[in-house]
């Protein structure tokens, strides 16, 4: 069976194709100056070639190795203090204010220690992704816990579940929807501090390779990072929504 | 010997620097089997009588008793007002929720749960999510939940109040097959006459704010009832007035 295009899908599709004909036209006709905003057909034709060289590939996976490990390594930690925090009122008050003192100061600004505690590898960048992601997902996490509708926590006290099982049948569940949407902003936190880590101390990476082709001035290779980071980032968005929507049926 | 037992039950709260009694100076008993409606003013502190005796809630003063006859089970299960019902289970783990809290077999689990889905008529509607039924299937299954967990009495804080007349009557009378057929002690609060003469053994009148059971009345028509033979018994109808009287002057007296 065939599915019908239906109207507001060809407008969706439509903007971004506006877009880059646009971009193309003033482009190839110099009514932009063509040296810093080369056509979009010259950027493809450039990410083909370095694509060929495997060059691409290696930023690549390097790049999305630290993302998820990094992701991962915050997003754990997270759930079980954010669950605990919203569970556990002693919990709560003894981990805002930590949170509450750690959360405004960008990641980025932690660079230089976290590069003296864990070195200049793969580890330190890893860390600087996790403690990123970490704040929105616990944050979210234990807003989650606390929203969830008294009724069901008497309930579950009127048909005597035990902490173990409060906590997988109620806690956990209960707090997801809000909890995901923690864990959608941690992606977006997570793509955004990479790129900006690997600009400042890296010599490999998505970040490093816009960096490094900005200072040589090679502005076609510069946005062949640019579109992978807009790819990635809705790849992410994409598959965490995915998730989501398996995770909430009962939504 | 009675199955419930309360004594001298008394409720304070503390609402805004202002002492509120809730409920004051409560003894009643209730014997097994009985199913005994406590009807009131809306504020009475009727669900704050229940929360008590569902151990959500600690009386200030008093004390209440339920006689346990079997260590196996469960003191009391409650049937919440509406949206009691656990949203993230199917309606399948909801009837099955108390069983799984006591982590009882699955065999027996799952028996009791087919069991009670049967007698409610969600068989055919066990895997699907809460946020599919309507109201009345939501309370069908908070019903069978209480019912499977097959507690020592029952709690049902006025459990049909959001449905509409027609789904009320149907499941009013579904209620009283299952309970029939297990003879559970069911203490039941509502605000409509109908309902209390419909359901109960007994009706207790509370006043309002502070909460005191002002009267006892034994409904002494046969079973099987239904609303038709209600409505037309005139026994049923004195009672109906009398207790229509006593309630719109409490109504009265709280606006005073």
């Amino acid at each position: 069976m065939r599915k019908k295009v239906t109207i507001p899908q060809l407008i969706t599709i439509s903007s971004p194709i506006c877009l880059l004909l646009l971009w193309e036209f003033c482009s190839q006709f110099e009514i932009l100056d063509p040296r810093f905003f080369p056509a979009p057909s010259l950027i493809i034709q450039t990410l083909m070639q370095m694509g060929e060289t495997g060059e691409l590939f290696t930023h690549v996976t390097v790049s999305l190795t630290r993302i998820v490990f990094g992701f991962l390594l915050g997003v754990i930690p997270a759930i079980c203090i954010g669950l605990l925090m919203g569970m556990y009122r002693y919990f709560r008050h003894f981990f805002s204010p930590i949170i509450m003192i750690f959360m405004p100061i960008p990641t980025l600004a932690m660079l230089p220690i976290i590069l003296i505690l864990f070195g200049i590898g793969e580890f330190s960048k890893m860390i600087t992704i996790a403690i990123s992601v970490f704040f929105p997902v616990a944050i979210n996490t234990a807003a989650g816990v606390a929203n969830i509708d008294k009724i069901y926590v008497d309930v579950a006290k009127n048909y005597q579940a035990n902490a173990k099982d409060f906590f997988f049948k109620i806690a956990l569940p209960g707090s997801l929807p809000v909890m995901l949407e923690g864990i959608q902003m941690g992606q977006a936190i997570a793509l955004l501090t990479i790129v900006a880590a690997e600009m400042i101390g890296a010599n490999s990476g998505i970040g490093y390779l816009i960096w490094m082709n900005y200072k040589a001035f090679l502005l076609p290779q510069m946005y062949v990072g640019l579109l992978l980071i807009s790819f990635f980032g809705y790849f992410f968005s994409l598959l965490l929504r995915g998730i989501e929507r398996k995770l909430l049926l009962w939504k | 010997m009675s199955k419930i037992e309360i004594n001298q039950l008394s409720k304070k709260f503390i609402k805004r620097d202002k002492f509120i009694e809730a409920l004051q100076d409560i003894t009643l008993s209730i014997q097994p089997g009985e199913f005994v409606c406590l009807l009131g003013p809306s504020g009475c502190g009727k669900t704050t009588l229940l929360r008590i005796l569902a151990n959500l809630e600690k009386p200030s003063s008093g004390e209440v008793m339920i006689h346990q006859k079997d260590k196996e089970k469960p003191l009391q299960s409650m049937v919440f007002q509406e949206n009691g019902i656990i949203p993230w289970l199917t309606v399948e783990e909801n009837v099955a929720f108390g069983l799984k809290m006591r982590h009882l077999p699955s065999a027996y689990i799952k028996e009791r749960t087919e069991y009670y889905l049967y007698k409610v008529g969600l068989t055919n509607f066990k895997r699907l999510y809460p946020k599919e039924l309507s109201g009345g299937m939501k309370q069908r299954v908070s019903i069978a939940r209480a019912f499977a967990n097959d507690p020592e009495i029952l709690l049902m804080d006025e459990p049909f109040a959001a449905l509409d007349e027609q789904n009320k009557f149907i499941l009013q009378e579904e209620l009283l097959s299952i309970w029939q057929e297990t003879k559970k002690t069911v203490l039941f609060i509502t605000h409509s006459i109908d309902e209390a003469l419909l359901l109960s053994d007994r009706i207790l009148l509370m006043s309002s704010q502070p909460g005191r059971i002002v009267k006892d009345i034994n409904i002494e028509m046969e079973r099987s009832r239904s609303i038709e033979k209600v409505r037309s018994d005139s026994a049923m109808t004195d009672i109906f007035l009398d207790v229509w009287e006593h309630l719109q002057n409490e109504v009265k007296q709280a606006r005073l």
